[in-house]
């Protein structure tokens, strides 16, 4: 049941990004580029999806329990700290040459273009290579 | 700077967002877990990685299938960008985003949604980086 519906969030997640524009590249480089012809439209994207989360998210605050009785797992750290903003920077710096983040990388992995496949096996090398920081 | 405004591309952008902030408050009211697509992934394919992440992966890989089978085409703009070029990139989402604990996912719909100091800098730092990135490959000689 739990993995039922994991998936099925993920098959809505995995549409939202194919509708919003954000697995495309092209897309994604006209909304960073303030500069150029700036394409404001993917601002929509984060703002709509803050906007129906929010109340799930006010849910969660007061509940410790999820509707079908699961635990809620929130992030327990409070501090902004120097990995915080130094791991964010590595990742818009990645972003901004590719024009794709996670969700739409593992999307594109999906439609199997190639590009995509290097993309998500880069990601997962790096990941494990953050994880062997003695800091962590 | 000049402003494109597509209203195609608008609603379509906010109707894609609405289907991610229903996806991110389902995952949360039903499974009690963040739609953190770096974190799932990592998670998942860890050793003891949970049903419910493969799951949840699969749900993104099969919405990319879908659009194959439905005839849409990969964008020009990624098949069109060299293999070393991604390789890079993903390499540096992939350790940033496990360093920093999130992606645009994660801190960018899910931490904002919570209304979390952490991600509304997170988001600021790669929002801002991303775009100097972008400016730098494009408008620099």
């Amino acid at each position: 049941m739990r993995a039922l519906t994991a998936f099925g969030f993920g098959l809505l997640f995995g549409l939202g990004l194919l509708l919003s524009g954000m697995t495309d590249p092209d897309r994604v480089k006209a909304f960073l580029d303030v500069a150029g012809a700036w394409n404001p439209a993917l601002a929509l994207v984060m703002g709509g999806a803050i906007a129906v989360a929010l109340p799930a998210f006010a849910f969660a605050r007061r509940n410790s329990h999820s509707l079908l009785g699961e635990a809620i797992d929130l992030p327990a750290k409070r501090q902004i700290d120097a990995p915080l903003v130094i791991g964010a920077a590595i990742f818009g710096l990645g972003w901004g040459l590719a024009g794709i983040c996670p969700g739409p990388a593992l999307v594109l992995a999906g439609h199997a273009a190639p590009g995509a496949l290097v993309f998500v096996a880069a990601l997962l090398i790096g990941t494990r290579l953050a994880e062997r920081l003695p800091t962590r | 700077m000049n402003v494109i405004l597509d209203p195609a591309m608008l609603a379509d952008a906010l109707a894609g967002g609405v289907l991610i902030g229903a996806a991110a408050a389902g995952l949360l009211l039903i499974n009690g877990r963040i739609a953190g697509i770096s974190g799932i992934l990592s998670g998942g394919t860890r050793p003891g990685g949970a049903g419910w992440q493969w799951a949840f992966l699969a749900g993104l890989l099969v919405a990319g299938a879908g659009a194959a089978l439905a005839g849409l085409p990969v964008p020009h703009a990624l098949s069109g960008q060299s293999l070393p070029l991604l390789a890079v990139a993903g390499g540096l989402v992939g350790f940033g985003t496990k360093l920093g604990n999130g992606c645009t996912s994660g801190h960018g719909v899910c931490g904002l949604a919570r209304l979390s100091p952490r991600s509304l800098v997170a988001v600021l730092v790669f929002m801002a980086v991303a775009g100097v990135t972008v400016f730098i490959r494009r408008h620099v000689p």
